[in-house]
């Protein structure tokens, strides 16, 4: 997912982050501007575009009945899928998912799934038979970095705006929905902290570490990336950033 | 198994753990004769076996590099190595732990000194009950070590996690299916520096910084099997 840099940009950018600077004039804690726009996409069940910065973002939610897996016959299904579309990126090539798009889905469906985001016990037609199946896609249409918050986002959003199904066996008033994690990735560069890289920064970043929280700040899933590595404090301090950052991505969630 | 009613009982868990104790850890070096450097490990019921070929020619060529070697690294469970059958071959999962199993260990390798070579690292579950990523990281580590391979520092890696609401080190598969919360973590044990952690689950500020002391304590003692396994195969013995 990281392209190259030329020297001469990665200099600039490690040597601004020594100063608590970026490139395109924020502060290492600041996000770009993000929007959420839901139900784009009439066909499927909720949908959402959410863009920070130049990056874009689409999610769509499908639902589907389907049979339980055995060893939750009480339980309904989420499925995450994630792709990184050839013409969100000249590095991004056509064909089936690469571990880039593999770790993406998987961050993302861990946040909502562990966080129980979506009360899957209520998506149950027959026990042991027959299910709601929750399918959520991921579309990357521009990538300029900080795909995991964005794609997260997106996926909550679009989880957010979903509708009940027009289905005899749909009985529910609305879409289960019952918590809002939200995943705030931290990069280091330059053995600074900085939040919602764009690609340029991710190119040059040591490491990230995403921290999925919810509403009450505690963490529902983390995934850390990257060849490099963090302290403890680092550690800490990336925590915080995610539950004050968070709190503020969420709020654009309504 | 259907689930225990409590996962610790008087202070034991099922297995009869301390929550800060780690099950019963086996390392050895060396252990196949092909590799340029292996390593077994076995923690409770898990077996993993990890070898290392390289830095050897990069194949294909076009994914060579001109100034660096390029670490690869496979994951893989065998399909007798769990409950159900496992499909042969690469799942989601397994190409997810493949990755950050590259990322944890790359920190400490010189890749730099091998331009145009690649470092294979094969991981190969035979046996598990959780925390098999860690496992085969520890196991990856001593096979590069036994390669020659010039490291920075060694990576130790464990589990933790919070079971009935007690932060625990080093989960059982029950523990995990049943419990709250999984954090894989590897690190570099001399540097206290993190190189893998994954979380799923729920952590409030402090149980995440109890669960960070735990890893740490957790680490310390798999770098001290590492280095003996080490020592046992390289140690210099009377006689010799």
């Amino acid at each position: 997912m990281h392209e190259i840099v030329s020297s001469v940009k990665r200099d600039y950018i490690a040597d601004l982050a020594r100063q608590g600077k970026r490139i395109d004039t924020r502060t290492l804690d600041q996000f770009r501007e993000i929007s959420i726009e839901v139900g784009p996409v009439k066909s499927a069940q909720g949908s959402a575009l959410v863009k920070i910065g130049k990056t874009q973002v689409m999610a769509g939610v499908k639902v589907e009945r389907a049979e339980p897996f055995a060893d939750k016959p009480d339980s309904g299904m989420l499925i995450v899928n994630a792709e990184l579309l050839p013409l969100a990126s000249p590095t991004f090539e056509p064909g089936r998912p690469g571990e880039n798009a593999i770790e993406l889905a998987r961050v993302v469906d861990r946040g909502i799934r562990e966080s129980d985001a979506i009360d899957l016990e209520k998506l149950v037609i027959k026990s042991g038979e027959d299910v709601w199946a929750v399918f959520i896609d991921i579309y990357v249409l521009d990538h300029d970095g900080n795909l995991i918050d964005a794609s997260a986002l997106a996926a909550m959003a679009a989880l957010l705006n979903a509708k009940p199904l027009e289905d005899e066996a749909w009985t529910l008033p609305e879409f289960p929905i019952q918590k809002k994690p939200v995943a705030v990735t931290v990069v280091k560069i330059n053995d600074r902290l900085v939040v919602d890289p764009c690609v340029d920064e991710e190119g040059v970043m040591d490491a990230r570490i995403t921290i999925a929280t919810i509403e009450d700040g505690s963490i529902c899933a983390m995934q850390k990336g990257g060849i490099g590595c963090f302290s403890r404090e680092e550690l800490e301090q990336a925590h915080e950033l995610a539950r004050v950052k968070g709190a503020e991505l969420r709020a654009k969630l309504g | 198994m259907e689930k225990p009613e409590k996962l610790i009982v008087d202070g034991k868990r099922l297995d009869g753990r301390a929550p800060d104790e780690l099950r019963p850890l086996k390392i050895e070096a060396g252990i196949l004769k092909r590799a340029d450097g292996s390593a077994s490990v076995e923690l409770g019921a898990n077996k993993v076996l990890a070898a290392v070929y390289g830095p050897r020619e990069m194949h294909p060529r076009h994914l060579q590099q001109p100034d660096t070697a390029v670490l690869r690294c496979r994951y893989n469970m065998a399909p007798f190595s769990v409950d159900e059958r496992k499909r042969p071959g690469p799942d989601r999962r397994s190409v997810e732990i493949s990755k950050v199993t590259r990322e944890a260990l790359e920190p400490v390798l010189f890749l730099e000194l091998y331009p145009r070579s690649a470092i294979d690292v094969f991981i190969e579950v035979l046996q598990a009950d959780a925390g098999t990523r860690t496992a085969g990281i520890t196991a990856a580590t001593v096979a590069l070590a036994d390669a020659g391979v010039p490291m920075r520092d060694m990576i130790s890696s464990v589990a933790v996690g919070k079971i009935d609401d007690t932060i625990v080190l080093d989960l059982t598969k029950a523990e995990d299916n049943w419990g709250t919360t999984d954090m894989p973590i590897a690190m570099m044990p001399r540097k206290k520096l993190i190189t893998l952690l994954q979380m799923d689950g729920h952590f409030t500020k402090e149980e995440f910084e109890q669960a960070l002391d735990l890893a740490f304590k957790g680490c310390e003692q798999i770098y001290g099997a590492q280095r003996q396994a080490l020592r046992e195969k390289y140690a210099i013995k009377k006689g010799e």
